[in-house]
Formats: structure tokens, sequence, C-alpha cells
């Protein structure tokens, strides 16, 4: 799917500094009955947003209202677990198009490029500081700057990595579907050949 | 130069099926075989619907509805009307575009994962894609299978093909003999305790060694299937004469000569002597013993015997919070032993361990015996094949003497989504492959450990070693 085109993204930052967290904790199994892609920003992280009540849980970051902005910055090993892509969707929905973290898990990266969420891999080191400075001032600007791979807040900055097809992708909204349906020949061949 | 590079089974098959390798584009990988379930398809059909496309081959496209079904009563309608849109979803989806279904109530249905095997549809050197993570599970075969996101679906379902980079190699290998009570889930378990939940992110696996080479397919799938609990794009084990008996005579398998052939093609599918992992691992197997886990993720696991870390034990300071926090959920003491703990559920189920197999042992343990009065047991049988041949062997009855309660296929209470969940604050021990927060329901509580360990605590009412059962 097609989305918005990402070049550079200055925000405020919401800071979840928990370490594997899975995407049973980012959607729940129970909220992926939906057939379509929208919706889902409600239910991102449900059960460390609300209580049983259904009322908010005041220390949880999305509920705190110092905090906002387009970046998630969240600990190492992010999106573990289910390949469930409503984890992608829901961060999506919810306005955020940046997640930070010093580990991701393959198959919510690959989710999470397909939908116009950039992952951005730092050391574990700016992690901690980033973190650090976000929940002592929250209103911090961070910087993304995709063409150079550069994220910045105050005086840090360091260069990040992403591969050279998806930056493409992201800068000019295009989506895998677009390149594979190009090579339609040579696939049906291979299928014949492989029958 | 580039034919005589000694190769690893996963660079073989890998290579194989590149249609297109392209400066600046991952490799256009040609799937041979794509599973889908009611859950992450919708969307993807959505996709095609508005982009006015076909499936692109629906030979090699199967669909079944296991996520979100009942598993009780499941000739009735699905009480729950999302759930039943969503199955509905599917059904019409696979009418409209001419994809085979095994829908509720067709005697080939079944968990995704467990059905593929068993049906035959999975086989050696193929490449294989389902939105599930633990598509991984066919790699017992030895082939490439590994879970894809919707808009992966969208573009396998269209194209036949999915880009991806080539992830980095890994052999994990286990020699020696298994002790009395430890069983393929104690291995996987015991290597995801050893290495974390994330330590082979970025690799595809080989399990390689006497250890696995001893086991049978279906203990060959309880491994493969967790290979995604430790990050790893997905894991395989080289194919062997278990593994041609197994899929000999299966319903969609090639028969006769046309297996034979097969068979010889197979055969190649080892890695070559000479060939290089980016990272190889080697276990002991009289090391493990049954295993529990005791936290929140997966690697979060221990002997059954052993205790739980203390937080000064952790080797890096900053995964001190996410410990406690992990703990605190658990209800359990850092330090603590989990020997002895009340459970209150027991469930025997899911793409991890809900094969015949699985249900024999269990079976043959509980023969004779009564389930503690505070326990409630679920045994959840992988596939409808499963459960009627269950029945046919008798395994049923000894179940109902032992106060346990054999279901309808499906994933059931291994991811809280479908009517079984288990309550908030109850302590599940659970033959499924995560222990996530409120993965059984909200507030749940998770202890993985293998079948065995399962009933044998399901007997005691508490968490048991296997071993003074044996």
């Amino acid at each position: 799917m097609s989305k918005d085109k990402f070049t550079t993204l200055k925000s405020a930052a919401v800071p979840i500094p928990d370490e594997n967290i899975d995407t049973d904790q980012i959607i729940p199994a129970r909220f992926l009955k939906a057939t379509t892609r929208e919706g889902f920003g409600d239910n991102l992280f449900r059960d460390w947003r609300y209580g049983s009540d259904n009322n908010p849980i005041k220390d949880f970051a999305l509920n705190n209202p110092s905090y906002s902005g387009k970046i998630l910055v969240a600990g190492k090993n992010f999106g573990c677990g289910s390949s469930r892509e409503h984890a992608a969707w829901s961060i999506y929905d919810y306005g955020f198009r940046v997640v930070v973290s010093s580990f991701f898990a393959d198959i919510f990266k690959n989710n999470a490029l397909n939908n116009a969420v950039l992952p951005v891999v730092i050391s574990d080191e700016f992690l901690k500081n980033l973190l650090a400075a976000v929940q002592k001032n929250p209103s911090t600007e961070v910087t993304v700057d995709l063409e150079n791979q550069v994220i910045s807040y105050g005086n840090q900055s360091q260069k990040f990595e992403i591969n050279a097809y998806k930056r493409e992708c992201l800068i000019n909204g295009y989506d895998d579907i677009d390149y594979l349906l190009s090579l339609n020949k040579e696939i049906r061949e291979f299928d014949v050949a492989h029958a | 130069m580039s034919e005589k590079k000694p190769k690893t089974i996963f660079e073989k098959i890998w290579d194989s099926h590149v249609v297109k390798r392209a400066e600046g584009h991952p490799d256009a990988l040609f799937i041979d075989r794509h599973f889908i379930h009611e859950v992450t398809s919708p969307q993807a059909f959505d996709g095609l619907k508005k982009r006015g496309l076909q499936v692109f081959n629906t030979m090699r496209t199967s669909a079944t509805a296991d996520h979100n079904v009942p598993t009780k009563d499941q000739h009735l309608p699905i009480k729950e009307a999302l759930s039943r849109h969503q199955v509905e979803t599917l059904r019409k989806n696979c009418k409209e575009f001419g994809v085979e279904l095994y829908d509720l109530g067709h005697p080939y249905q079944g968990i995704v994962h467990i059905i593929g095997p068993e049906l035959g549809l999975t086989l050696p050197g193929m490449a294989i894609v389902c939105g599930d993570s633990h598509t991984s599970t066919h790699g017992a075969f030895g082939n490439i299978a590994f879970g894809i996101g919707t808009s992966e679906v969208e573009q396998v379902l269209a194209t036949q093909c999915i880009l991806q980079y080539k992830p980095k190699t890994m052999k994990i290998e286990i020699n020696g003999t298994l002790s009395k009570g430890v069983v393929s889930k104690d291995i996987i378990l015991y290597v995801i305790s050893k290495i974390s939940a994330s330590g082979a992110t970025g690799f595809f696996v080989e399990y390689a060694g006497d250890a696995i080479r001893n086991l049978s397919m279906e203990a060959r799938m309880t491994i493969c299937n967790m290979s995604i609990e430790m990050g790893a794009r997905g894991g395989l084990i080289a194919p062997d004469e278990t593994t041609f008996n197994y899929i000999k005579g299966r319903k969609f398998a090639p028969q006769g000569e046309a297996f034979d052939r097969a068979v010889a093609e197979w055969k190649k599918l080892i890695t070559d002597e000479g060939a290089i992992y980016d990272q190889v691992l080697s276990f002991d197997a009289a090391d493990i013993a049954p295993m529990i886990t005791y936290g929140t993720n997966p690697g979060m696991g221990m002997k059954v015997t052993d205790r739980i870390p203390t937080t000064e034990e952790l080797k890096e300071l900053s995964e001190q919070a996410s410990f406690k926090k992990s703990l605190e959920y658990m209800g359990v003491e850092p330090g603590s032993k989990l020997l002895g703990k009340a459970i209150d559920y027991v469930f025997i189920g899911s793409c991890t361990n809900a094969r015949i197999e699985d249900l024999r042992e269990v079976a043959a343990m509980v023969k004779g015996k009564k389930k503690a009065d505070n326990v409630e047991v679920w045994v959840v049988p992988g596939s409808k094949q499963v459960q009627e041949q269950a029945k046919k062997e008798g395994l049923d009855k000894i179940f109902e003497a032992a106060g346990f309660e054999l279901r309808d296929p499906g994933c059931s209470a291994c991811l809280g989504m479908n009517e079984d969940k288990i309550p908030a604050g109850k302590y599940c021990i659970s033959t499924s492959n995560r222990n996530f927060e409120g993965r059984q329901g909200p507030k749940s509580r998770t202890f993985l450990a293998s079948p065995l360990s399962a009933a044998a605590a399901a007997i005691t009412g508490k968490v048991t070693d296997v071993r003074e059962f044996i």
C-alpha cells in the first residue's frame, strides 16, 4: 500500500523504555478481528494503556499529557513475537511515523517499512541518553533526517543504517508490489519451469 | 567459481528460488507454497481487489480457519460477531479468488502449520510463507519457511514472489543423548534460554547434530516452530529418511515414481562440506533437563528444578527494570523456585505441540490417573485429522477418564483471540510458544513447558518435575 512520502521529521518523542516489547503488547490478539487496516490506533498498547475497568493507566507514557509527537522511543528488541502487521498499522494509525530503538525484530521491521513507519536503529548508549533526555524534558525536539540517515536532538546526533532500496521506497512512497508486478513475465516463466 | 563454493542447505534453497537479483533491490524470491488464514489475509485480498488483480497461482495457495475459531461446538455458527465476520470474509475471498479452503467442519481443517505437513503440502526444498510467525514450523522438512506481514501476503497472492534480503546463517548443533523425560520442546526452550529471545534475530537457523537427527518429524517440527522465539527468520533441518518416510503416501505429496524422483532430488539438500555459517553454536544434549519459563518472554526459561535468577545475577544492568516488571506481572519472586507452585489451567495444544505424538505422550502418562481438583485441563488437537486419529486410538477415553477435556481443533488458548482464554491472574502451564503478557488472555500468566511436563502438572496441580513420574 503506497503511503505518505518521508523525508525529514522534527517532533517531540514518546518514551517507552521497556525491552522486548512484543507485538501482543503493541496490539493484543483480541483486537485483530477487523478486516480493514484502519482504527487500530485506539487499541495501541491497549493493556498497558487501559486498566481492566477501561480507565487510562496514568503512569503509562501514552496517557501522560506532557508526552506527544510522532516519534516513539522504545527499549531494545522492539516488535518481537507475532508477525501481525496490525502492530505497524496501530502505530501508524495512532500517529507515530518513526520508532527508535537499539534493536528491532525482523518481521516487525519489514512490516513497519511497508507501512510508512520508519524504524531507526541507534546504539544502546544513544538510546539510553535519548530516553533520559526525553524523560527529563518531554518537549525535546528530535529530528529524523532520512535522506542523510541522521537522528539528532540537542547537540547529540547519530547516523543510522537503512537499506538503500527501502529508503528510496519511503522517500518516494513506493511499495514492493509495484516492483514485483513489473517482473510478471519472469515470474510466470519461473512458475512453469518449477511446476 | 561460484558453482564450486560449498553451500549451506539454506543457501542452496534460497538461491534456487531467486527469480531476479537486481542491483539496489532485495531478491525477488519465488514462493512454492503460500498458506493463508482468516486473521492476516482480509486486508491482503482487499488490496488485490483495489488493484484489480487475481491470485497469481491458486494451486500454490491453501487456506484454513484456525486462529479465531471456537474449539467447542464447532459445528454451530461462531457466536462472536467479529470472529464470525472474519471467518466469513475468508470464505468469501477464497470463493471469489478460487483458493482451496479447509473450512470449519472440513476433514482437513486445523492449525495452518499442522495441516500443511500432514497433507503433504509441505515438502523439502520449498520456499513457504504464511502470514504467521510460526511458519518456521515447516522448516523441519528441509525448506525455507518464514512468517510475513499482510502487505507481504498481498505481494505473494499477487505475484507468487516476495522481496527479501538474504538473512545470515546460523548452525545450532546439538549432540549427545537426551535424558529421560526430556523431549524436543525442552531442547528448544533450553536453546532459547541460553541465547535469549533476540539471540538469532537476522539469522536463518539450521539445526543439526545427532540429538536432532534422532528426533521424529513431529518432534523436529516443535523445534523449528519456536525458531522465531529467539528472533530467527526461520529454522530448518536437512531432510533424511525420517523425513521421506513421513511424507510418503501423504495426500498431496508426489506419489509412486514421482515420489522416488523427488526423494533423489531431496537427498541433495544437505550442507556441503566446508560451507561457512555466519555463526555456529553447539550444545550437549546431556545438559538439557525438563524446562519451564518463569517470565514474559520465551528466553526467560530454566530447568524445572532451578530457581529464578535474582536481579543482581542479570548480565546486563539495563535489563533489570524489564526483568522486575516481568516477574511482578507473573507474581513470582526473584531467586525463588517454581517447583511445587500451584497452577490453575493446563493447555495442551497449539502449532508447537498439538500433533498426534504429543497427544499420545500425554495419554500414556495420564492413563489410569486423574487430574488434580484445582486445575482445568484443555487438550486441543491441532487438526481434524489429529482429533479423529486420537479418537480412533481411544485417547479420548483416556483423557475423559482423567478429567481432561478434548476439544475441537484450532489455535485455542495459545493467543487469547478466540473464546478460549485464561482468566486474569490465573496460572497456566502451556505447551504453546509464547508467555508474553496477556498472551493467553488479559492478565493471564503462562508457564511454557513440554506436553509431558504439562501432563504431570495436570495430575499434581502444581509445577512438577516430570522425571518423578517416569
